[in-house]
């Protein structure tokens, strides 16, 4: 099922991720997804997360929608030219996955392979219009493609809490120029900056998932802070997981904060997205608090 | 100048905009320069009025000698709305970034140039693409200044300013971004979706097989 006609009906859109393992055994992913994410909307499938790599994300949403769900199938340009990506974007459709999140991707130099050729041959904005027309019936070369086109829920990613976001807007517009049809943001922890980020972005008119990542410790916070581009945990919300210790280590206080960045931001988008990285079990509680 | 070659005329044309100064870079033009195709195109823009004056010279790459050689034709760039400058992409960008009020644009592209060891200066890059960018970027190379030659924008991976890849070089979409908002031409940066072309190859051989 198509996102975009969730947005369509009007529904607060949720989706979760999942990143595949290192290994081809996918069972214990599968079981998870069922057992925790049977509320999501849809679930993203990361494609090689921060340039790890992994099995296939075109693999792992086969496998999740034989299971009866819907998958976000993540395509970054990182590892593919334009052939490659649009052969795995009619590979994609042949199998009914119609979620695609158009990335242009981390550097290689960021992951396991630093050693490797990073491809960038087309970018997430290009990418989105090669998606067009193939829509059209088209390929990137001219040629015509046989019988029937394939057809996509564009998604897109956005940082709204980049130090740089009035350059981030510009190539959200891009986007939007290209056929995004519907954004994924960058994980927020400042829900003022992501309220005015909004206010700008909602002229382009495409519905937008606040990014939400459940905070997990202090060192995971601290870690943000200091590598991940366009995401910063305020100090108050490290103090908050530094009081308790148990609590934060159950989980309870990071479910708490996440829930509380929704409930602020809920009004001004039109979904959420939820990076549980390995905190899958904790969902179902925390849309429970958010109240979704 | 490394090797170079005309931009389409619908391409130039679409770049001139109000009055012109423009400058030939004669530098290393023995490695290949269409220096015929270029003197038409610019004796047309003459004939139709639209040059304010016209500057030939040799490694306009050289700053120190760049500066100087600006300064006799001051007031002739005073009176132009824009340079156009017909030199390889480093020669290029080392004008933009001294004119930075000014809009400059590249009349050609660069091509590759195998073996070339280069008498180009380190402080700015070009990538002998064969599809120079720098007219949509505000004279900042997007292939070189960018770790992953992006040319539809910036990435999320901005930190501080700094390239999340290497943080001793500058985001380079920041300093595009920057310069053309200082300059009020944001506007550039709202062009159809871009796709670099890989086959300039070709253009290699026959630039080599013409000389």
């Amino acid at each position: 099922m198509k996102v975009t006609d969730l947005f369509k009906e009007g529904k607060f859109v949720v989706s979760a991720e999942v990143g595949p393992p290192k290994g081809i055994n996918v069972d214990h992913l599968i079981e998870e997804a069922k057992e925790y994410l049977g509320r999501c909307d849809a679930i993203n499938v990361t494609d090689n997360q921060s340039s790890v790599m992994r099995v296939g994300s075109l693999a792992v949403c086969k496998a999740l929608k034989d299971a009866g769900l819907n998958p976000i199938f993540q395509l970054a340009c990182r590892d593919r030219n334009r052939i490659a990506l649009q052969s795995d974007l009619l590979s994609a459709a042949m199998f009914g996955i119609e979620n695609v999140l158009a990335l242009t991707g981390d550097h290689t130099k960021m992951g396991d392979h630093p050693q490797a050729k990073p491809v960038f041959d087309l970018d997430a904005v290009s990418l989105l219009h090669t998606m067009g027309l193939l829509e059209k019936g088209e390929d990137l070369g001219g040629n015509k493609l046989d019988g029937e086109a394939p057809s996509f829920a564009k998604g897109a990613v956005v940082s709204p809490c980049s130090d740089s976001v009035d350059a981030q807007l510009l190539k959200m517009e891009r986007k939007v120029a290209a056929g995004a049809e519907y954004f994924q943001t960058q994980a927020v922890f400042e829900p003022e900056k992501f309220i005015k980020f909004m206010e700008k972005a909602k002229q382009f008119g495409k519905p937008v998932q606040l990014g939400i990542i459940i905070p997990k410790s202090v060192g995971m916070c601290r870690f943000m802070n200091a590598n991940v581009a366009g995401v910063h945990v305020p100090e108050e919300m490290i103090e908050e997981l530094k009081a308790d210790k148990e609590k934060t280590k159950a989980g309870i206080t990071g479910v708490e904060i996440a829930a509380r960045i929704i409930r602020e931001c809920k009004p001004y988008c039109e979904g959420v997205h939820i990076m549980s990285l390995g905190w899958e079990s904790k969902i179902p509680g925390l849309l429970e608090q958010a109240g979704i | 100048m490394l090797m170079t070659r005309l931009k389409s005329n619908e391409a130039i044309a679409s770049l001139v905009d109000g009055k012109v100064f423009i400058i030939n870079c004669h530098g290393c033009k023995e490695v290949g320069f269409p220096e015929e195709e270029a003197k038409a195109l610019q004796k047309e823009l003459f004939a139709a009025g639209k040059v304010t004056g016209i500057m030939t010279t040799d490694y306009i790459c050289n700053r120190e000698n760049m500066k100087l050689r600006l300064s006799y034709h001051k007031d002739e760039i005073d009176q132009a709305d824009m340079v156009l400058i017909f030199s390889c992409g480093v020669g290029v960008q080392t004008v933009s970034e001294y004119l930075e009020d000014k809009k400059v644009c590249a009349a050609c592209d660069t091509i590759r140039l195998p073996g070339f060891q280069g008498v180009t200066p380190q402080e700015v890059d070009c990538g002998q693409c064969g599809e120079c960018f720098l007219n949509l970027t505000g004279g900042i190379c997007p292939i070189t200044a960018c770790s992953k030659s992006l040319v539809n924008g910036p990435c999320g991976g901005t930190k501080d300013g700094k390239c999340e890849v290497n943080d001793c070089m500058e985001c380079g979409w920041e300093r595009i971004y920057r310069k053309l908002e200082a300059m009020g031409r944001l506007d550039v940066l709202r062009c159809p979706t871009q796709i670099h072309n890989f086959a300039t190859d070709d253009a290699t051989k026959e630039c080599k097989q013409s000389k």
